[in-house]
């Protein structure tokens, strides 16, 4: 009782201090310049701002275009055309087409042949291995594929569009410069002359690259692909979401519902944001001593990869899965409890399906720093130069982001271009998660 | 209405009716500070109990007690005696979700759930499988928007979610759903402190009629509204149970200072 009436006392005095003022004069100099004062301050903070996002604006861009300009050309592929004929002494020596016998044929020979043929002044074993050039050493899979799809081309001499080499492939794109000292480039003068007797013929042609989507690594570059790397990612990915969805989300949901706020659980707490902070180089020493030295699973298997990145995705999850959880309002669980519905169908009937969406971004934009991430997965293996497309996730595989590594370290010029064409199709795929992350924030946004 | 709390007025002060629940010697701590000190309240069947007090005295407190909803607060530590039908609501064998089901609760803030307004006044009865058949379910949703007032308002949009209801209507739907459990028990938590005034004659309206099923707690800030809705009332403050009667009496008559003090607006 004393306390309120001294309290009472009190503002009493403070309001008399304040009638004791003088009143203030609104329109003084004093006050107008303040206002000056704070009208400039207001300018510059928005100046700063608008600063701060041009800047980072003009680095997107640049960042874009260099990627774009470098890469836009690996999504085409230079062709040559020459005369090809099929031999049946060479494809089919018994007559019987039979199908064994045409696989195993020596395609090779064909093409080297047709080339030969088409440049007949060319003689000496080297200049003839130079020759060779011209057409890539996949193309005699194609004319194997082609031969056996209609075996009546046998006997025939057609005409057909092969994939060149890389290093013609790069001329044809205007990469290499015939201007140049001859010894300094890849190409010498005799082959680049080919190349024009050829081009004058209207013998090369650019078509879409298909191969770049559908292949796996090779040590070609107009054969390598992307396709092996996009489903050892997928594979990863999996195994990453489905160990740490379920374990963070449960995590989550008992250090916020459940577990009792004391020292221990602080501890956890800081433990896991700590956890969101530690180089990802750790987590692939983790993932090589645990899972590799100790648990012998197979070596580059997306797998361990999966496993792997789930430690690094988990804290991302579980911090993102609390925050969802901690903004479901108080009164709702307070309406469930109040109506007698147990702790756990409080939180499964009410906080978890409002919880859901933001847990989904979460996990949205964990899954999408996985798919980006490169350094844990050099640890257990997984930057292997792998050609086979990954069958299941037990098979040796190599990621996206580490296929980029591993052709941004290759010396061929033509891997240049697939470094950025692979860096757009991995930009590609983080922009569709998350766009995906912001559509389902806005879909199940909710007002209370 | 008039009979009834003349007839409790004259046996009040030996019988004091049928007591449903009752706190004994309650002590209750938020850590080391106590918010509750001996408190010895009876609720009288089918009655309305109004709990007043200024902010902080405890009330909101107490009337958490009577369904373990403090249980979900970590660091309050309890001692004393709640019974509800002369069992002690706080033993071990007691469940305490069937015991919320027994004692229904309604909050200061409307907290419909964001699901339809079927959804909400169905989950009670839902979860404590009340009902064998959509028919049954049906006709409990019914009656107890009914009960609440509230069927006319919504009877053509019960699957639109109850989020879109005035803040009025979300009131009484809350107090639908508590109902739907048929508690015997219905705990009030200042019900009216975020609604209009008009939605606030409704829902004392309602308080009046539920009267003779349910045994009612109220907690209010408004001397009006206990002197309106309550039979009884208890003055709380600084965690002490001041005085409790007949609300005629404390109205008319308070036996204490301090509850003259505040009746009278002097403090609080």
């Amino acid at each position: 009782m004393t306390d309120m009436a001294s309290l009472m006392e009190d503002r009493a005095a403070t309001t008399d201090a304040a009638n004791l003022r003088k009143p203030v004069d609104w329109d003084s100099a004093d006050i107008s310049r303040s206002i000056k004062k704070r009208y400039a301050a207001e300018r510059r903070f928005k100046t700063y701002g608008l600063t701060a996002i041009m800047l980072a604006l003009a680095a997107l861009v640049m960042l874009g275009y260099s990627i774009i300009s470098k890469g836009y050309s690996a999504f085409v592929q230079t062709y040559v055309q020459i005369e090809v004929t099929f031999d049946p002494a060479v494809i089919d020596p018994e007559g019987n087409r039979d199908p064994a016998v045409i696989g195993r044929a020596n395609y090779d020979g064909l093409i080297k042949e047709a080339l030969r043929a088409r440049f007949p002044e060319v003689t000496s074993r080297s200049e003839k291995r130079k020759l060779y050039d011209i057409v890539s050493s996949g193309a005699s899979y194609d004319l194997r594929e082609r031969v056996l799809d209609t075996p009546s081309l046998i006997g025939q001499t057609r005409k057909v569009w092969l994939i060149s080499g890389d290093d013609f492939d790069m001329l044809n794109k205007g990469y290499i410069s015939a201007d140049t000292n001859e010894a300094s480039r890849r190409l010498d003068d005799d082959q680049i002359g080919w190349f024009q007797a050829l081009q004058n013929g209207d013998a090369i042609e650019k078509r879409f690259h298909t191969r770049f989507f559908t292949n796996g690594d090779s040590r070609e570059p107009e054969l390598a692909g992307i396709w092996g790397a996009a489903v050892g990612s997928f594979y990863t990915l999996i195994v990453t979401l489905l160990l740490s969805f379920p374990i963070g989300v449960a995590a989550a949901i008992y250090l916020e519902e459940f577990a009792p706020k004391n020292r221990l659980t602080q501890i956890i707490e800081v433990n896991i944001n700590n956890l969101a902070a530690v180089p990802s180089i750790v987590f692939g020493l983790l993932g090589l001593e645990l899972y590799l030295n100790v648990m012998h699973l197979p070596r580059s298997a997306p797998v361990v990869g999966g496993l792997t990145l789930a430690l690094m995705t988990l804290p991302t999850i579980i911090i993102a899965a609390r925050a969802a959880i901690k903004a479901v309002p108080p009164s709702i669980r307070q309406a469930a409890l109040g109506l007698g519905a147990s702790p756990v169908q409080t939180v499964s009937h009410h906080v978890l399906p409002l919880a859901m969406p933001g847990i989904l971004t979460g996990t949205i934009i964990g899954m999408a720093q996985a798919l980006g991430e490169t350094a844990p997965l050099l640890m257990i293996g997984m930057v292997a130069f792998i050609v086979d497309i990954p069958g299941s996730a037990m098979d040796a595989a190599t990621v996206l982001p580490v296929q980029i590594y591993l052709w941004a370290d290759s010396p061929e010029r033509a891997f240049v271009e697939k470094t950025s064409a692979a860096i757009m199709v991995l930009l590609a795929f983080l922009i569709l998660m998350n766009g995906l992350a912001v559509l389902l924030r806005k879909k199940f946004e909710r007002k209370w | 209405m008039a009979v009834v709390t003349t007839d409790a007025m004259t046996n009040a002060p030996q019988t004091r009716g049928n007591s449903k629940m009752a706190a004994r010697d309650l002590n209750l701590f938020y850590g080391d500070a106590q918010a509750l000190y001996n408190v010895d309240l009876d609720v009288v069947e089918r009655e309305v109990t109004a709990l007043i007090g200024p902010s902080g005295c405890g009330k909101s407190t107490f009337l958490r007690c009577l369904n373990r909803m403090n249980d979900t607060i970590d660091g309050v530590s309890i001692n004393g005696k709640v019974t509800l039908d002369d069992r002690d609501i706080y033993d071990k064998v007691i469940d305490v979700v069937q015991l919320r089901a027994r004692i229904g609760m309604v909050f200061q803030k409307p907290n419909p759930f964001p699901k339809s307004i079927f959804d909400n006044v169905a989950y009670g009865p839902r979860i404590h499988g009340l009902v064998n058949s959509r028919d049954e379910l049906d006709e409990i949703v019914m009656t107890s928007l009914e009960k609440a007032g509230l069927l006319k308002e919504v009877k053509d949009r019960l699957a639109s979610p109850a989020t879109g209801l005035s803040g009025g209507q979300q009131q009484r739907l809350c107090i639908a759903r508590a109902v739907a459990v048929s508690p015997e028990v219905i705990l009030m938590d200042e019900p009216c402190s975020a609604l209009d005034p008009i939605a606030t004659a409704k829902v004392e309206e309602l308080i009046d009629e539920l009267r003779s099923n349910y045994t009612i707690v109220i907690v209010t800030h408004s001397m009006q509204q206990a002197a309106r809705v309550s039979q009884r009332t208890a003055f709380f403050h600084l965690g002490k149970l001041v005085e409790v009667g007949e609300t005629d009496q404390i109205f008319t008559n308070p036996r204490d200072e301090r509850t003259k003090g505040y009746i009278t607006g002097r403090f609080g």
